[in-house]
């Protein structure tokens, strides 16, 4: 089993990004949704760690409650503090990047005002439900990200952020003997309810997990660019 | 004008970033003086009585056509709490983007050019409704809604609040809304006479007071 790497033939048949809505300029904007716990925060920081050196990254955290998740991204300093902001969603994480994404367009916007040349801007929602997407209005594209301890079934009952995010991201490899979770059915469920859209197993606990979801960010940057050259 | 349009400015799923903001029932509820519908129905009615009178009138007011940077700096004069200043702004900035793709306009292209970091909420509000093509006492409605609604939906989320009764709350307040709006109308026409000091400076003390310490909780649901 090849868990923790891309297979090699999915760069063919990850989909043409789409044209972007409105013909938005900016930098690449990049959803990261998903149950509580699953590995999102976890992810921005790797992201960043591994791509701070080539691009100007920002991020925008949505935390339910506290300002944890930008905390722990300051604490691990993965980003200059004024690359990264926390916006609150009173109470309701989804409603924050689907139906009223109001505070996060204005994050972003006051990110881009203050960094100016950025390339990238992650943008981390609150742990939500499996039926939380992101809206078109604030991003470009979406990572859905599950783990294998949150329970092997979670591919087959599928719901919007399994089978129509840009990526889906099946984390924590890792743990997989110990919550007896069968990996091979996981993909196997996540491509059949995912047709021709990508997925990918990670383990951010080993040194280069992050690979795959670094590779397929950098993928969407360089279709950016080509659309507008 | 259609009343339609009063309706899609009073939604509360209109996207201006409402949702995340209590109207400091937050802090109320924490401190255990709003628990139920009754003690949400006085905590609204003091809101509504106060700032909620003031954000008519200003809405109101730009609704006129009267000079948008002028109720601003009434507006500040008017809102003592450095953070209440800044959520208002916050929220200001918000609608604005919302209503200049919903209604077009040249007059909010010209007020967000001029305060990007944002005006005061109940003006932006008063311009959509001008925009809109609603009148002054429209304007003055849709803001007398949103000082109750937000509380309401906060408190709907925060204690677990029957949503029936929670709503029939709001109804029993339509009352009082509407005569908050009359007034709200009634100062705004005297602005051409009086200048801002037409209009009303009522003010909270209680929620100036709480605002500040909630902006300062580590951890909470609400922005405001
Ligand atoms: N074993 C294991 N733990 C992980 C992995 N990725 C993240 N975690 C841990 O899972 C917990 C939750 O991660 P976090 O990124 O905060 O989740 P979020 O709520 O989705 O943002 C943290 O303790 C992470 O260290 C992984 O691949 N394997
Ligand atoms: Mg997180």
């Amino acid at each position: 089993m090849h868990l923790h790497h891309t297979d090699p033939a999915l760069t063919d048949i990850i989909p043409p990004t789409a044209p972007r809505p409105g013909g938005r300029s900016g930098p690449l904007r990049i959803g990261l949704g998903g149950p509580v716990g699953a590995g999102k925060t976890a992810t921005v920081a790797a992201l960043c760690r591994r791509l701070r050196d080539t691009l100007s990254i920002a991020v925008v955290t949505n935390d339910i409650y506290t300002r944890e998740d930008a905390e722990a991204l300051l604490r691990q300093a993965v980003l200059p503090p004024e690359r990264i902001t926390a916006v609150e969603t009173g109470a309701c994480p989804h409603t924050a990047i689907r139906d009223d994404i109001s505070a996060n367009l204005e994050a972003v916007e006051d990110l881009q005002e203050r960094i100016g040349d950025l390339d990238l801007v992650l943008i981390e929602s609150g742990g939500d439900n499996l039926t939380a997407t992101f809206s078109k209005g604030l991003i470009d594209h979406q990572i859905f990200l599950i783990d294998v301890a949150g329970g092997d079934d979670i591919p087959r009952k599928g719901g919007p952020g399994v089978t129509t995010a840009d990526l889906l991201v099946i984390n924590k490899t890792d743990l997989a003997p110990h919550v007896g979770a069968d990996l091979s059915a996981m993909e196997r469920d996540a491509r059949a309810a995912r047709g021709s859209l990508p997925v990918v197993l990670t383990c951010l606990k080993d040194q280069h997990g992050i690979e795959p979801v670094a590779d397929w960010v950098c993928r969407r940057l360089a279709d950016l660019t080509a659309a507008r050259s | 004008m259609s009343s339609v349009s009063l309706l899609i400015l009073g939604d509360g799923r209109f996207p201006s970033g409402g949702h995340a903001h209590s109207g400091g029932a937050e802090a109320a509820i924490a401190a255990g003086r709003v628990h139920d519908t009754a003690t949400l129905e006085d905590f609204c009615r003091g809101r509504l009585a106060t700032t909620g009178l003031v954000a008519a009138s200003l809405a109101a007011a730009a609704a006129t056509g009267y000079d948008p940077l002028l109720l601003d700096a009434a507006a500040d004069a008017r809102t003592p709490s450095p953070a209440l200043r800044r959520v208002a702004r916050k929220l200001g900035r918000q609608l604005m983007r919302a209503v200049r793709t919903t209604w077009p306009d040249p007059e909010l292209d010209r007020l967000a050019a001029a305060l990007p970091a944002g005006a005061h909420q109940p003006i932006v509000m008063g311009l959509a409704a001008r925009a809109a093509g609603l009148t002054p006492h429209d304007a003055a409605r849709a803001a007398a809604y949103d000082s109750v609604s937000g509380p309401v939906t906060a408190a709907i989320r925060l204690l677990g609040l029957d949503p029936f009764e929670a709503t029939a709350v709001t109804a029993r307040l339509t009352g009082d809304m509407e005569n908050v709006a009359g007034e709200a109308a009634g100062h705004a026409a005297r602005l051409p006479a009086d200048g801002v000091d037409a209009l009303p400076a009522a003010s909270a003390p209680l929620l100036d007071i709480t605002a500040e310490q909630h902006a300062a909780w580590p951890v909470r649901l609400f922005a405001s």
